[in-house]
């Protein structure tokens, strides 16, 4: 996989903390694969949208990576009611349905991106760079995995 | 055969396949099903129900499966039945989803069912209306099987709503 420069929180140096949130166990492995990749910590899984609130209220992450096709409860309607309670949630949805109603729809529930599976490791890097902003910085020659 | 709608299929299974595997998938045998299917090896079936629908089969035997599942994970996986399942489930969902979005996009609306493993010997007909269209990705890999069966249901969302201007 290619390298990358560990992205970290600006204000603690400390690792990203991810939610990765895909009713695939092989989506979530691949995902989670990719954010340690980019330096990151996964502090929490989820296979539905009820697991990914109760989860997010227990790891309180960096950023949530939300599927949107999911049992029980799909992706948008998680991130609407995340960002209810979090306003301050960042949720980037990660999805192979990527029409444009269901972007929108996303969007105007709150959450922060759109990525296409099947996911580009360097277009998942620069939107996670993208949303976080000021609140992260890459850091130019650690490895994959150095900051944990 | 309804081109139009089976074109995004194939060129979703082109695409993820291409991008998953880092490499360039040829299209091999194309052919229309005139009779039963009969599957190849694990197979995930998909229906789809609105405006337009039927069903695709996505078809691959379990050595294809494993390589593509390695490729997928980075890492080796094992020839299991349920890895190999995750692998076909995974598969499908992408390349659905990927057709879906421009079907979607030009102005079909409906509903896709989760993938569910077809394990009979043979699967659905095709018909007058509903033909099917047999093709094999050739990868790296091994070779993939997309069964293709779509049909017009009602008008398309555009059309739906220049008949009740009109």
């Amino acid at each position: 996989m290619e390298q990358f420069a560990a992205l970290m929180r600006s204000k603690d140096r400390q690792p990203i903390r991810y939610l990765v949130v895909d009713d695939s166990v092989f989506a979530r492995k691949n995902v989670t694969k990719m954010v340690e990749s980019f330096g990151g910590n996964v502090a929490g899984e989820a296979g539905d949208g009820c697991t990914a609130i109760t989860e997010y209220d227990r790891a309180i992450p960096d950023i949530v990576l939300m599927d949107i096709t999911m049992p029980q409860m799909e992706g948008i309607e998680a991130a609407e009611r995340i960002i209810r309670q979090h306003p301050d949630a960042r949720v980037i949805m990660v999805s192979s349905v990527g029409y444009q109603e269901n972007i929108v729809a996303a969007l105007q529930k709150g959450a922060k991106h759109f990525v296409q599976k099947p996911v580009k490791a360097e277009v998942l890097y620069e939107v996670i760079k993208y949303v976080m902003g000021e609140d992260a910085v890459a850091v130019e020659g650690a490895a994959a995995g150095d900051s944990k | 055969m309804k081109m139009e709608l089976i074109q995004p299929f194939i060129n979703a299974g082109d695409a993820v396949l291409s991008e998953t595997l880092k490499c360039s998938t040829q299209i091999g045998d194309v052919n229309m099903d005139e009779e039963v299917y009969r599957r190849k090896g694990m197979a995930a079936l998909i229906t789809i129900q609105g405006d337009i629908e039927g069903r695709v089969i996505l078809d691959l035997d379990t050595k294809t499966a494993a390589a593509i599942a390695t490729a997928l994970m980075g890492s080796p996986v094992a020839e299991t039945d349920s890895a190999v399942q995750e692998t076909i489930f995974e598969l499908s969902n992408l390349i659905i989803g990927n057709a879906v979005t421009t079907l979607n996009d030009q102005g079909f609306r409906f509903k896709i069912h989760p993938p569910e493993l077809h394990t009979a010997e043979h699967g659905i007909n095709g018909s007058e209306d509903t033909e099917a269209l047999v093709m094999c990705l050739d990868t790296p890999a091994g070779s993939v099987y997309m069964n293709i069966a779509m049909r017009y249901n009602r008008r398309r969302k555009t059309e739906r709503e220049s008949v009740v201007r009109a």
